[in-house]
């Protein structure tokens, strides 16, 4: 049952024994891993998210250097009241510095502004809603890995360019849902695509069969799935039970991670096009670390959103380096400043509004003869270059990046 | 909304409501025979998915052979767990019964999804029910009518062996007065063991049908099971028939629901559950004791 009502809590690295810097507050960097440890995105994010953070600390160096730093992790059972408290806790009671990861977004638009309010950081990889750097945007939080503006200029704009110009949308009732749909829905409209209806459904859903058969009556091409996670999988596979594609409508999944492939299995995801930040198999470096990392996590490969706590982490962990100070303020704005680089994103920037910017990727899910095993899912059909990837600055309605 | 349109979402829910029945079914002959709130009913239903997804990945047997194995093994394990722990709990209040079995539902999901993750396994139908039929007001899967005819079946079944049998018949008398129908001769302890193990098989049962239409996921049991069990409660705890006609009674319910207001569709149940405990506290079909 999801419900456990216990907040599974874990010392993980409590390494190095020299006394820290004194600026560094109670002489400990502690990096608060939040995400869904049990229910639908738990393979999103999870325990890998868990895996990668520590990855950071060791690649970091950092407690070499003497600095000491510990990383816990909490279930938020995606839950926004249940994400507060373990924030609240967190940041008053056991002194966490910086809370990463955070998949669903009603909890991360909550902890944005508990952030806020404390003066800590947050360092956004599992949610996506980009009103985290659009009207919510904090100088306390950096959104890192993707958002849905990306994804719907991704997917959304490739899937009219292929002539998928009527939509109609099956949304997750909730605050990422909405944001995706949103962002989705302006770029068909922009590209000349039309909207010919939606449903919201509750989340998660498990049984898709009645909103899949107005999605059919409505006769738009595509069916945009403007959900995650399990909610995804579902829909997908009993799209093909009601005879979606062979009646000539299409699906786009507006956010399908490589987890989510992985269940669907390449027999009935193929053919998909999705966007993601990262993918395993992108070149020698990627390949290195996600070897590493699947080592540690039951060979599954890393999503996305575990790839992206890595790079956040590393990159929040050498802000603390050169200022010698953990102070959440003062360290996300030296994070503004520093540039990004890391195995798994290459070279980028973080932007005044708090957005990470890197290049985006148009996969497409392999037919099961081109795959050559396990996790060999994608192919890339286009690079969306770190400019045009992420919402330009001044759209975004956040009063930050006006100064 | 067109009429044709309608009539879809009709048998969408009766699609729908047979899952709740089948379930509702197996809690009601638990809680009916043994005064037992089953709370682990939900992960039995998951564990019957993953027998079946066991069997064609590690013995090759597809989907008709886990039909028969799943509720065997499932139902096997039930009767363990009856002769272990449920047994000593029956002169107790129902609470405790109710917190061993959500206790256990805990531990079984959380092993599960420690071993399978939380994104679930592929299960597809058989090849002789993939396909399905065009009705002019909707396509209809193959697979989704086989499951309301076989539930429908497994269903009356059940409540025919129960109300209308010599055994069926026992089972009732042993609940109403155990210490008189075993001076009968009967080993009451014996079938009350076999009972819970129906149950559970079941539970396991519908696993099985829900494989091809849901991933085998750990979870989908606990997203199931309070509806199913608010389903028991409108139909009147205990009640055989009431908890299949409220099954598929309230799966069409939910089906409009989410056709007119579907950010509701997860509610609508329980506030039928509300108002018909308001009215009548012991169900629609339950007899007030």
């Amino acid at each position: 049952m999801r419900t456990a009502w216990f907040v599974a809590l874990a010392l993980i690295a409590a390494v190095a024994a020299a006394p820290a810097s004194a600026q560094v507050s109670d002489g400990v960097v502690k990096i608060g891993v939040m995400n869904d440890q049990s229910g639908t995105y738990a393979d999103i994010s999870g325990q890998g998210s868990v895996v990668a953070a520590r990855m950071a600390v060791e690649d970091s160096g950092i407690t070499k250097k003497g600095t000491k730093v510990e990383v816990i992790f909490a279930d938020h059972l995606n839950k926004p009241d249940v994400g507060s408290q373990i924030a609240r806790q967190w940041y008053d009671a056991e002194k966490v510095d910086v809370i990463v990861d955070v998949p669903t977004s009603s909890v991360a638009l909550a902890i944005n502004q508990i952030t806020r309010d404390k003066g800590k950081a947050f360092l956004v990889s599992g949610a996506a809603a980009s009103d985290l750097t659009g009207k919510a945007c904090s100088p306390n939080t950096i959104h890192w890995t993707y958002d849905t503006w990306a994804l719907a200029n991704g997917t959304g704009s490739a899937v009219v360019k292929t002539g998928g110009d009527t939509w109609f949308f099956l949304t997750a009732d909730y605050a990422f849902g909405h944001a995706l749909e949103r962002d989705t829905e302006a770029v068909v409209l922009k590209s000349g695509g039309k909207v010919l209806g939606k449903v919201r459904h509750p989340f998660p859903t498990s049984d898709f069969s009645s909103f899949l058969l107005q999605a059919q009556a409505s006769k738009a091409k595509i069916i945009g799935l403007a959900n995650a996670g399990a909610d995804t999988i579902n829909a997908i596979k009993q799209g093909a039970e009601f005879g979606i594609v062979r009646g000539g409508q299409q699906f786009a999944g507006l956010l399908v991670f490589i987890s989510d492939v992985h269940a669907l299995s390449l027999e009935r995801a193929q053919g998909l096009v999705l966007t993601e930040a990262f993918y395993w198999d992108l070149n020698d470096r990627t390949r290195a670390w996600s070897k590493r990392f699947a080592a540690q996590h039951h060979g599954a490969m890393p999503t996305m959103v575990q790839a992206g706590v890595y790079s956040a982490v590393l990159h929040y962990l050498k802000a603390v380096d050169a200022l010698k100070s953990d102070d959440g303020t003062k360290v996300i704005a030296k994070m503004k400043e520093m540039p990004t680089d890391d195995a798994l994103f290459g070279k980028g920037t973080v932007r005044a509004d708090g957005r990470k910017i890197h290049p985006m990727y148009l996969f497409e899910v392999k037919k099961p003869s081109e795959s050559k095993g396990a996790w060999d899912y994608y192919k890339v059909r286009a690079t969306i270059p770190a400019e045009q990837a992420f919402r330009p600055l001044d759209q975004g309605e956040c009063p930050l990046a006006k100064k | 909304m067109p009429t044709q349109a309608l009539f879809g979402q009709l048998l969408i829910g009766l699609i729908n409501g047979a899952f709740y029945a089948m379930l509702s079914l197996g809690l009601s002959v638990i809680f009916g025979l043994l005064n037992i709130i089953n709370f682990s009913h939900g992960a039995q239903y998951m564990m019957g998915a993953f027998v079946a997804y066991f069997c064609l990945q590690w013995a090759g047997l597809g989907y008709w052979w886990a039909l028969l194995v799943a509720p065997l093994v499932v139902g096997t394990i039930g009767i363990v767990l009856e002769r272990t722990m449920l047994k000593r709990l029956y002169h107790l209040d129902h609470l405790y019964g109710l917190l061993l079995t959500f206790g256990l539902a805990l531990v079984i999901q959380g092993i599960f999804r420690n071993e399978f993750g939380s994104s679930g396994l592929p299960y597809g139908a058989p090849a002789l029910l993939t396909g399905g039929y065009n009705l002019g007001f909707m396509f209809l899967p193959t697979y989704r009518a086989w499951v309301v005819l076989f539930s429908l079946a497994v269903c009356l079944a059940t409540w025919y062996v129960i109300e209308r049998t010599k055994l069926g018949s026992y089972l009732r008398a042993a609940t109403e007065n155990p210490t008189l129908v075993q001076a009968f001769g009967i080993n009451v302890p014996r079938m009350i063991t076999l009972t819970y193990g129906f149950g559970v098989g079941l539970a396991a049962l519908a696993g099985v049908l829900a494989a091809p239409i849901y991933q085998v996921n750990p979870l989908m049991g606990a997203d199931l099971i309070i509806v199913v069990f608010a389903v028991v409660v409108i139909g009147g705890l205990g009640s055989i028939m009431g908890s299949i006609v409220t099954g598929f009674g309230l799966g069409v319910v939910e089906g409009f629901t989410k056709v007119f207001y579907p950010e509701a569709s997860n509610t609508v149940i329980f506030v039928i559950m509300a108002l018909v405990l308001l009215v009548r506290p012991a169900g629609l079909f339950g007899r007030a004791s």
